[in-house]
């Protein structure tokens, strides 16, 4: 298996580098510019991986991403391995480790082989229709389908490499390099057009920068000169971007492209180092220009899946591009010319061509009799009955077609060969021109689907476009960028185009063989190992839509998505249901056109990226000082501040008996404070609000209920009136920005009269909340001529002060029951104003606490948080909160549900208090609440929504929505846990300071 | 992905706005006036088409106003765009 295939020097391949790279645990030896699918056939292997239902043996079949049978595992055993990457599109380097797939415990002997052997037993639904019965089975029949389900092997640690993505908007961009692509660029750039080049080859020249047929001219030089001369040229052009190594994935509507740009794949270890590896070009283009070229076909016959058989143009490929012959005693099997320039390629370089077995009667094309000139051999009107060599091609044994074309005649002829290329013809690559919306319709006449409706600004161009010879490619393409750019000249108004006419085909969708279809193993997708017969069966089983049979075979359900058998699959369903192919339609063609990492989708957006997040002015001290923190929507809030190993329950205990015995602080910035004015400002709040506004005085605060229009509690918060025409909102700190959105939409959609214009401001303030009965020594020392007494500064009013040259705004509003501040300072000032009020309030032991203490905090109150103790069904009424629902206002958000049927309803989930009858048992937030034990199925009245050991009253607490639960005070229920039931009792929510004495304390 | 022309920016990336649904329901102006149907009729039914239907975008990202846009939501194609309180441009 050394023997060096390598046929001449090609300009793409650097001989002067040779490269080592492993395959399987091997080393073998290439040069700078193979691919690793060159590199491994110059090295003569063709066996490089196991089909996914049978395990058969499966060799290179393509030279580009439409590779259905060589994905390999790159780089196995690292975190940088890869699965499923076609060894066509790896570029070799020194150091590369690569690996076949879907094998154990070798490609060479694969265990899983014996399933080709029991094919017969593995009809289209096998997994259907065996794993049915019985039913209790089958959690061990998805052992083994687990088990063997999947292809090749995900890295098990985190990715190390750096992804990146893009924005790119430009005039045009044009997908796919070839012929085609590059003189749209060019001329698009030439007339102004901020153009972008895309190709995911490394390569400007598509197919035609190895076209060397001598019977195709422009301006009197091969296509393969010409082009090279043109692409020359791009590099003076200014308004051009070209990108290379960079594949179009997905093509969205309103021109929206989503591309991988591949920077590092092709270098060696010590040149990867800290550079993006791959890149997301998210591409917004006035226009596209698809020149995605066309994807030749393969020919449905008996075993036509060895290693060994490939596509003619790949073979072509290899042998002009890569400099290597795919075999030493090559046959090509066709429907049409394109295999006869293969065949003519390798006969110039000296390669044995033995046979071309054509389907058609004949051809008169030039290039024809120069190969019979050449004295290769061409078996017209003959078919490949069957193919013959297990890990390798040896040989095929051909037969007369008959006149129809359905079966076959005569004797078998047996002919030797080590490498069989194939052509069936090309299929426009149109799958991204699908993608972005636009319709096909399907070519009777060359048996293709062709661009048919564009839904957006673009054109297809070249073979993508159903052009496929130069001369129509020239015509059409100039004509249609003059049309779709609207200029007048182009580069391509005076070449000069020869071509070899010749354009004859013969298209049999499944070929026959002299044994019954049910003896054949025809494959239509390689990948899947669905062949011609799972197509029929499904037919015979009644399905009829293409979509249907699709899932049923899974043909095109490959990570390769049937780029090579997709329209056979078609084809064949026609032919079999008697119907014509353009009435069946395609499947849908789907994003990414190839895979993409998860590393390239998500860029930049790992680890500490990965989330937005907000720190308050406060959030140095927090960490300082050991804070523990909660992500509250995106902030990150202290939770609780331990000492010396304090558990959080400690920590917690401690923080709120302090609170109440003496003073606590909470960084209260977080809350989302909107402000408010103009002239209408007050009818606006009467309206958003379910209490009154119009008589609260200026310098006077109110807590206000939100609803939304069915009438559920949407928010709360405490709103100040600083003016006249002047109020600051706060909202939950969760809610601000949703709230902020829901009043705007209220001013500008249904009462654009009002005179109100809304700011948020909440990051604009830093808040620091100073709790408990020394709270208000602790103020006077910081502002120490602010009148403090309760006849200046009553509970529920707003001063402004100043701390030093600091203007600040001091509300006297409490969430926990205790005499409190809330002092707001502009932002910069707030770590200033925290630490100074640390400082003085350092002989009362002020005690910083976090929202952990705070809840539990409001909880001893009865005050409840919306979206912890409602949950989007729950009405005022329900919240037991009747008394701030106004019954005056005529009209406010919500007020009309309340009087629906079903808002009125007695039996409503409803806010209560509940207790343990053994105070030392804490309740589970989330556990369901019953009344009886017994019953079965037992009727949930409702569930815990807030609980916690109240330290100050020595026993557990909690908040719970139980239905009818007004009428239940006193009332015993359950509380039904895992392991055991606990007694509760239905109490007032208002566990601590019923009558709100201490907030004067 | 489409591309929306705000009224008050230009055109912008839909990234940048939110979908407020069914255009054109006005809120009552007597609420309390209104039997369970009717309220219902106006707070929970919409008529979410296959076809081109008139609907409320903001631009929360970005300017935040409110707009009218006239869709085709079978192809996403945007018929028209115009502000709040302006009468839909005749087709």
């Amino acid at each position: 298996m050394t023997k060096n295939l390598r046929v001449k020097s090609s300009e793409y391949i650097d001989e002067t580098n040779r490269i080592s790279f492993k395959f399987n645990g091997r080393t073998y030896h290439g040069f700078k510019g193979d691919t690793l699918a060159s590199a491994l056939l110059a090295n003569n292997v063709h066996l490089v991986g196991r089909s996914f239902k049978y395990h058969r043996p499966r060799g290179i079949m393509t030279s580009g991403s439409e590779e259905p049978n060589a994905i390999v595992q790159v780089n196995p055993g690292t975190n940088r391995t890869e699965p499923n990457v076609r060894a066509t599109e790896v570029e070799i380097y020194e150091g590369l480790d690569a690996s076949s797939q879907n094998c154990w415990p070798s490609v060479e002997f694969d265990i899983g082989g014996i399933n080709n052997f029991l094919s017969p037993f593995f009809p289209a639904g096998f997994y259907y229709k065996t794993f049915m019965w019985p039913a209790s089975f089958w959690e061990k029949y998805e052992f083994f389908i687990r088990h063997s389900a999947g292809l090749g092997k995900s890295p098990s640690s985190s990715d190390p490499d750096i992804y990146d993505h893009r924005n790119i908007h430009c005039d045009v961009l044009v997908v796919g390099a070839g012929i085609s692509g590059i003189l749209a660029a060019k001329n698009a750039a030439k007339n102004n057009f901020k153009t972008l080049l895309v190709d995911e080859k490394n390569e400007l020249g598509g197919s035609t920068i190895f076209e060397n047929n001598e019977f195709n001219k422009i301006d009197n030089k091969t296509p393969s000169e010409w082009l090279k001369k043109e692409i020359k040229e791009l590099k003076n052009i200014k308004n051009l971007e070209i990108k290379t190594r960079t594949s179009v994935a997905a093509y969205h509507q309103y021109n929206y492209l989503l591309a991988r740009e591949n920077l590092t794949d092709h270098l060696e270890a010590k040149d990867k180092k800290n550079k993006i590896r791959q890149r997301l070009l998210k591409i917004r283009a006035r226009k596209v220009i698809l020149a995605t070229g066309a994807l030749e076909r393969p020919l449905i016959f008996n075993n036509n899946d060895r290693p060994g058989i490939m596509l003619s143009s790949a073979i072509k490929k290899y042998s002009e591009f890569y400099g290597v012959a795919c075999g030493s005693k090559n046959v090509f099997f066709t429907n049409n010319d394109s295999a006869y320039e293969s065949a003519l390629s390798l006969y110039n370089k000296g390669i044995n061509v033995e046979a071309i077995i054509d389907i058609r009667e004949q051809s008169e094309s030039k290039i024809v009799k120069k190969v019979k000139e050449a004295g290769i051999k061409v078996y017209w009107s003959h078919t490949i009955v069957d193919t013959a060599g297990y890990k390798r091609l040896n040989g095929i044994s051909i037969m007369k077609l008959s006149n129809d074309g359905t079966s076959v005649t005569g004797s078998k002829i047996f002919i030797s060969c080590d490498c069989l290329g194939v052509a069936g013809g090309w299929t426009p690559a149109v799958h991204l021109y699908t993608q972005s919306g636009s319709k096909l319709k399907f070519d009777e006449e060359k048996q293709i689907f062709l661009p048919n409706q564009n839904t957006s600004e673009q054109m297809s161009v070249g073979s993508c476009g159903g052009d496929f010879k130069i001369d129509e490619i020239v015509k059409n393409l100039n004509q249609k960028l003059k049309d779709n750019l609207n200029i007048k000249e182009t580069d391509l108004d005076n070449i000069k185009v020869e071509i070899d006419q010749e354009n004859s085909k013969r298209n049999i969708w499944l070929l026959p063989s002299d044994k019954p279809l049910g003896k054949t193993k025809p494959f239509v997708d390689y990948q899947n190992d669905a062949t011609a017969k799972d197509i029929k069966l499904a037919l015979r089983e009644g399905f009829r839509s293409i979509e249907h049979v699709k899932r049923y075979t899974t043909t095109g359900m490959g990570t390769d998505q049937g780029k090579l058998g997709n329209m056979h699959a078609l084809g064949i369903i026609a032919d079999t249901a008697g119907v014509k192919m353009g009435e069946l339609g395609t499947t849908t063609f789907r994003p990414p056109y190839t895979p993409l990492t998860f590393g390239t989708i998500v860029g930049r957006n790992v680890g500490k990226f990965f989330d937005i997040f907000r720190r308050t002015p406060m959030n140095d001290w927090h960490v300082k000082n050991k804070a523990e923190f909660e992500n509250v929507g995106q902030w990150k809030r202290a939770w609780y501040y331990p000492i010396n190993g304090e558990t959080m329950h400690q920590a917690v205990q401690r923080e709120s008996k302090a609170a109440r015995e003496s003073a606590g602080i909470l960084d209260a910035s977080t809350l989302g404070k909107i402000d408010i004015q103009g002239s209408d400002a007050s009818e606006f709040l009467n309206r958003v609000y379910t209490n009154a506004w119009s008589k609260l005085a200026i310098g006077k605060c109110r807590y206000g209920l939100m609803l939304n229009e069915d009438g559920m509690v949407y928010d709360d918060g405490v709103t100040t009136r600083l003016g006249e025409n002047h109020y600051i909102m706060t909202t939950t700190t969760g809610g601000a920005a949703n709230v902020l959105g829901k009043l705007e939409d209220y001013l500008q959609t249904e009462w654009p009269e009002l005179d109100v214009y809304l700011t948020s401001v909440t990051d604009h303030y830093a808040t620091a909340s100073l709790c408990g009965p020394n709270s208000k020594k602790i103020l006077k020392k910081i502002i120490p001529d602010l009148d403090l007494s309760d006849e200046n500064f009553p509970h529920m009013s707003f001063k402004e002060a100043k701390i030093g040259n600091v203007q600040c705004r001091i509300m006297r509003i409490s969430f926990t029951g205790e005499h409190s501040y809330e002092i707001n300072v502009q932002a910069s000032y707030g770590k200033d104003l925290w630490e100074k009020c640390m400082e003085a309030g350092q002989e009362f032991n002020i005690t910083p606490y976090g929202t952990e203490t705070m809840h539990l905090l409001r909880a001893e109150k009865g005050f409840i948080i919306v979206g912890q103790d409602t949950d989007g069904t729950m009405t005022p009424i329900d919240l037991q909160m009747d008394w701030i629902v106004s019954k005056k206002k005529y009209d406010f958000i919500g007020k009309r549900s309340l009087y629906r049927s079903d808002t009125m309803r007695e039996d409503r989930k409803q806010l209560v208090g509940l207790l343990t009858d053994d105070p030392n048992i804490v309740l589970e937030e989330g556990a369901q609440i019953v009344s009886e034990l017994n019953q079965n199925p037992v009727e949930m009245l409702g569930h815990v929504t807030s609980s916690y050991f109240s330290p100050n009253l020595n026993k557990s607490i909690a908040l719970a929505v139980v239905r009818g639960g007004k009428d239940m005070m006193g009332k015993k229920l359950f509380v039904p846990m895992e392991n055991k039931n606990i007694n509760v009792t239905v109490a007032n929510p208002v566990f601590y300071d019923e009558k709100n004495k201490r907030l004067n304390v | 992905m489409f591309l929306i022309n705000c009224p008050y920016c230009g055109e912008r990336d839909q990234q940048e706005f939110k979908a407020g649904g069914e255009a054109h329901i006005e809120r009552p102006k007597q609420p309390t006036e209104l039997s369970d149907d009717e309220w219902a009729e106006y707070l929970f039914m919409r008529k979410n088409i296959k076809g081109v239907q008139f609907e409320r975008w903001n631009h929360s990202h970005g300017c935040r106003k409110w707009f009218n846009m006239i869709r085709d939501t079978s192809n996403d194609e945007i018929k028209a765009i115009y502000k709040m309180g302006e009468k839909p441009p005749s087709q």
